[in-house]
């Protein structure tokens, strides 16, 4: 069918909403003039000032670092998340569960960030990287199962049950069988738990303490003295990072997607 | 994982995979929730942490229990400031729901009737601002908005405005609607897409060939099966608009009354740990209706 004439109008006007700010911010950071209205010419001013800023820089690599970590540990227990709400039907508290996986989707993070901290204090543990690692694992685990759960839903178990079949133990079917399937899923889910990690302000303000200050917070304290030159050029870098990763991996499972199908369409017609 | 058979049943992997989720889960969202309301019920201190912990183990379970009151919670409900933003923040949630569907339901129709070919290049296109920043794109909008920012500079070249005007957005409540239409319009349009992309086209045919108009097709047949999808849309949008911070501190002004907020002040600006306490207890509250209805929408889907 041809997008009508009403159809591209109305994806243009929302893409153009979607996507100018974006630009005008990256353009922005090349901008040699300080002033947002002026254009002073194109420059890399604004980056070695970034590059020379001790603290924004303090800031990227604890942000890192809570990112990669909270990003594995989410991946791995909303795996295990996913695999309990597809494979499990029935054990006790099985509502519970399937709720306490919803809910921080859509909580509010003031709530979820106060409610932490208030649990790190009531346990006394000193808050900093680890408080806000642990945060942030509690809500990116919630995003992974929901990614996972959605490839187990349409996952074709025949392959499983023909290992089970031939006396593979189940502990080695799901490393050699279904792991494997479910890998791209496993890889989104580590990738939007990172950058939901790498985005987070509110949560962090709350669970954060001393030497932990994460790039949000930073970002967060210097935008409210004021727009300046030097947030457009570490915010450009973050989306630049950010375009490529989403591209690189909408790239690699397309291509995992298609041997995964010419391997099973071959072990179906097995051997000539 | 095989889970059918009595073998199974034994298998200690399979409570590991169950428990393991669970249990983080109970530490780190369901315990902090007993905290929260139990701190909302004690009283404010002067110390470090700033509240009087009231819970010495069970044998002072009966002291423990007296000291506990609700003066933060008719502190505030006798204040009209916090009555006002709870309502506030309903209200710009609840308009912001709306303008929301306004657009992202036709953005979500046209991308469900483009070529099959081009869908997963629109989906991706609508997913990227996602996977940006909620802070940066927020902080984009400041650029623009400003009195001295690009739209003042746009309308004036375009000739709209004269030299010594300037738009006043910035700091007042449309600034927040735009910066939440903006920041929210993706988790409108993907469940209306997942939505409409699945249904059957037929149906469309079928009612023209019988002579029914365009217009009518829609809202007899198209609208209506896209209801799960206006309902989830409409949820994952209204409940972290309730309680939302960063938008309207940096866009909105003085006068711009959200729960995010007052307690983000409360809490950072005021230090005064039970009764931000006793906020979040009374937005949860508030969320816990429209969080359960979600919750419901999505096991039918799962």
């Amino acid at each position: 069918m041809k997008p009508s004439r009403f159809d591209s109008t109305i994806l243009t006007l929302c893409f153009a909403f979607l996507y100018i700010p974006i630009i005008i911010l990256v353009v922005y950071s090349f901008n040699a003039s300080k002033l947002v209205t002026v254009w002073g010419g194109f420059s890399l001013e604004w980056y070695k000032v970034m590059w020379s800023n001790q603290g924004l820089m303090d800031a990227a690599w604890v942000t890192a670092r809570v990112g990669v970590l909270s990003a594995t540990l989410g991946t791995i227990l909303g795996t295990m998340a996913a695999l309990t709400l597809v494979r499990f039907p029935r054990f006790p508290g099985r509502m519970a569960f399937t709720g306490m996986i919803y809910a921080p989707l859509v909580m509010p993070e003031v709530i979820t960030g106060l409610s932490l901290l208030l649990l790190f204090v009531a346990i006394n543990i000193d808050r900093g990287f680890w408080t806000v690692t642990i945060a942030h694992t509690t809500f990116t685990m919630c995003y992974v199962a929901i990614i996972v759960q959605s490839r187990l839903l349409t996952f074709d178990r025949s392959l499983e049950e023909a290992a089970l079949d031939l006396g593979c133990p189940p502990v080695k079917t799901f490393f050699k069988i279904t792991l494997p399937l479910i890998l791209p899923a496993i890889v989104s889910g580590w990738m939007l738990a990172f950058t939901l990690s790498l985005d987070d302000l509110v949560i962090a303000s709350f669970t954060t303490g001393p030497g932990a200050t994460t790039l949000p917070i930073k970002i967060y304290s210097q935008v409210r003295l004021g727009v300046t030159p030097e947030i457009n050029a570490i915010c450009t870098i973050l989306i630049g990072l950010v375009t490529i990763g989403v591209i690189a991996a909408s790239i690699s499972s397309k291509r995992s997607e298609l041997r995964r199908i010419r391997h099973e369409h071959e072990a179906l017609r097995g051997p000539i | 994982m095989a889970e059918t058979g009595a073998s199974s049943q034994t298998n200690p992997m399979r409570w590991l995979v169950v428990a393991t989720p669970y249990l983080w889960l109970l530490l780190f969202f369901v315990a902090p929730f007993l905290i929260i309301v139990k701190i909302s019920l004690s009283d404010t201190a002067i110390a470090m942490p700033p509240y009087t912990p009231n819970f010495t183990g069970f044998a002072a379970l009966g002291e423990f229990l007296s000291e506990l009151d609700f003066d933060n919670y008719q502190f505030l409900t006798e204040d009209p400031l916090y009555i006002n933003a709870y309502l506030s923040s309903l209200r710009i949630a609840a308009i912001s729901t709306l303008l929301l569907l306004l657009i992202g339901y036709p953005m979500a129709l046209a991308m469900a009737r483009a070529p099959t070919t081009i869908r997963p290049t629109l989906m991706m296109m609508v997913i990227l601002p996602f996977w940006t920043s909620f802070l940066i794109r927020v902080y984009a909008w400041i650029g623009i908005l400003k009195p001295e920012g690009l739209l003042t500079l746009l309308l004036q070249t375009i000739g709209l405005m004269g030299p010594d005007q300037q738009v006043q957005i910035y700091r007042t409540d449309t600034a927040v609607f735009i910066g939440i239409v903006y920041s929210y319009l993706p988790f409108m349009v993907l469940p209306l897409y997942a939505a409409l992309e699945k249904m059957d086209g037929t149906l469309l045919e079928a009612a023209s060939d019988l002579g029914c108009p365009p217009w009518k097709a829609f809202w007899k047949i198209t609208f209506p099966l896209s209801m799960p999808g206006v309902i989830a849309g409409a949820l994952i949008c209204f409940i972290p608009i309730t309680g939302e911070f960063v938008i309207p501190d940096l866009l909105g002004g003085a006068q711009t009354l959200m729960i995010g907020k007052t307690l983000w002040t409360e809490f950072f600006g005021n230090r005064d740990w039970p009764l931000a306490s006793a906020v979040a207890v009374l937005l949860l509250l508030a969320l816990i209706v429209p969080i359960v209805i979600f919750q419901k929408q999505q096991q039918k889907v799962g």
